[in-house]
């Protein structure tokens, strides 16, 4: 890789400070997907601002409501934790099945929704749960965070601090994985809350969207068979190696039935 | 350009001047000489190269140097006793036969160890997903399970 320069920030203002002086700087979560994007020389940024000392960024908050999660909370602690298991089940299980036991304990929540890999799992559930994303300027609403492939509403510099996530009445997630990376060939988490039934699918497009053909038959009934009866076009999805856009939108169906089936 | 950076290894205390971007893997290899840490693929993928920082499995090969500042590492090198004693992990995978040529064997012992101490009494398909993060091209993986679930009974045991 090439070389930068390296930061150690000690507080989210210092770090966002630093990358709003560099223009090609950036933030160093838990790096994996960083470090093996600078390997590859996909990018070279000027500066890395490291957030791994920055106590308030991390850890897990949760009361009735909702649970509120550090942008630099590890994907392993969001597996392990009682509290995520109480409030959000599928939220905690979701974590679980990111990559392999050492990219959890080193891969960050904040991290994962700023890369928006468009297979990543985190994504699902932001969308999926209708979570607020908590910046160093601002609140973003989930529904206006993922833009495009690897795009969110991120200006330059702007540092992700946490992210809430409201407790649904009941809530899966269902991934049809790559064998090799775990990553989502099609993931859909769906949602049954307090302002209707959310339904988000990461790994079919260019980025994670909301499935409005399934939201709406979910509303009407929420049962396995409602779900089944759901024809998804497959326009515009993604076609690689793995999968084609058609196979990719029959997953959609097949992976809603099967959360929904989870928890109907 | 240079940065300092400190961290315990295998009980050690050190510090080391490196470059930025020093993964922490070239630190062990390199600049350390503790070879036992292998490079499979560099690309995150095969778990050749996976030490613990401060008790959890990670990839040395896809962090940096300086993301183990001040942290505890451990690489195969400090995971028998002083005496020469095998842990209960790596004398399960002598018993069971987990190993051929040996080069995944550092990385699967490491990322074991790190399993058995948050699954006590694994089964076989457990012990599977347990080790998605690690690729071996010799043994079909049938002596690396039988082993793992071996030692973490042995682990368990010796607590
Ligand atoms: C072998 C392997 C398998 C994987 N499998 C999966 C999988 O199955 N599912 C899945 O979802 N992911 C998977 N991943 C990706 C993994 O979850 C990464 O941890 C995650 O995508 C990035 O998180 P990170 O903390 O490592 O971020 P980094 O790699 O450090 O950073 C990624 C990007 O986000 C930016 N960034 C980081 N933190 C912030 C912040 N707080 N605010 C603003 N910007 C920020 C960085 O500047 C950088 O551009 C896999 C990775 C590997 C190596
Ligand atoms: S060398 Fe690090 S995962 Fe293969
Ligand atoms: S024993 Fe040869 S790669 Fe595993």
């Amino acid at each position: 890789m090439h070389a930068f320069k390296y930061h150690r920030a000690s507080s989210a203002n210092e770090a966002a400070s630093i990358v709003a002086r560099n223009g090609e700087a950036r933030f160093l979560a838990g790096g994996q997907s960083l470090v093996q994007m600078m390997k590859l020389r996909f990018v070279s940024p000027s500066d890395l601002v490291d957030l791994g000392s920055i106590k308030d960024l991390a850890g897990i908050k949760a009361d009735g409501s909702g649970v509120t999660i550090g942008a630099m909370t590890r994907h392993a602690e969001v597996a392990g934790s009682a509290e995520v298991r109480k409030a959000i089940p599928a939220l905690a299980a979701l974590a679980g099945t990111i990559g392999d036991r050492q990219v959890r304990n080193m891969g960050t929540l904040g991290g994962a929704i700023a890369h928006a890999d468009p297979a990543a799992d985190y994504p699902a559930a932001v969308l999926g749960l209708g979570a607020t994303i908590h910046t160093n300027k601002r609140k973003i609403a989930a529904d206006d965070f993922f833009k495009g492939m690897m795009e969110t509403a991120l200006q330059p510099g702007e540092l992700i601090t946490s992210v809430s996530f409201p407790v649904p009445k009941r809530a899966a997630y269902m991934k049809f994985k790559n064998q090799a990376s775990r990553f989502a060939i099609v993931g859909v988490f769906v949602a049954d809350t307090a302002g209707g039934v959310r339904v988000a699918v990461t790994g079919a497009g260019p980025c994670v969207f909301r499935s409005k053909e399934l939201e709406a038959a979910l509303s009407k009934s929420f049962t396995a068979q409602a779900a089944a009866g759901v024809k998804v076009s497959d326009k515009g999805l993604n076609k690689d190696l793995h999968a084609s856009p058609e196979y990719r939108a029959h997953l959609i169906t097949v992976m809603a039935k099967r959360a929904v089936q989870s928890i109907a | 350009m240079g940065v300092k950076v400190s961290m315990t290894v295998n009980g050690k205390k050190l510090s080391s001047d490196v470059e930025e971007r020093t993964l922490l893997v070239t630190l062990i290899r390199e600049h350390l000489r503790l070879t036992g840490t292998h490079v499979g693929c560099d690309t995150a993928q095969c778990g050749a190269c996976t030490v613990h920082m401060n008790g959890n499995a990670v990839k040395s090969c896809s962090m940096l140097a300086m993301q183990a500042e001040g942290a505890d590492i451990l690489t195969i090198e400090g995971v028998a006793a002083p005496d020469g004693t095998l842990h209960p992990m790596q004398a399960a995978f002598k018993e069971n036969h987990g190993l051929q040529c040996g080069f995944c064997t550092p990385g699967m012992v490491m990322n074991a160890i790190d399993f058995a101490k948050r699954h006590p009494v694994a089964g076989e398909q457990e012990v599977r997903e347990g080790l998605e993060g690690n690729l071996c091209r010799c043994t079909g993986y049938h002596n690396i399970v039988k082993s793992i679930v071996a030692g973490s009974k042995a682990m368990a045991a010796g607590k």
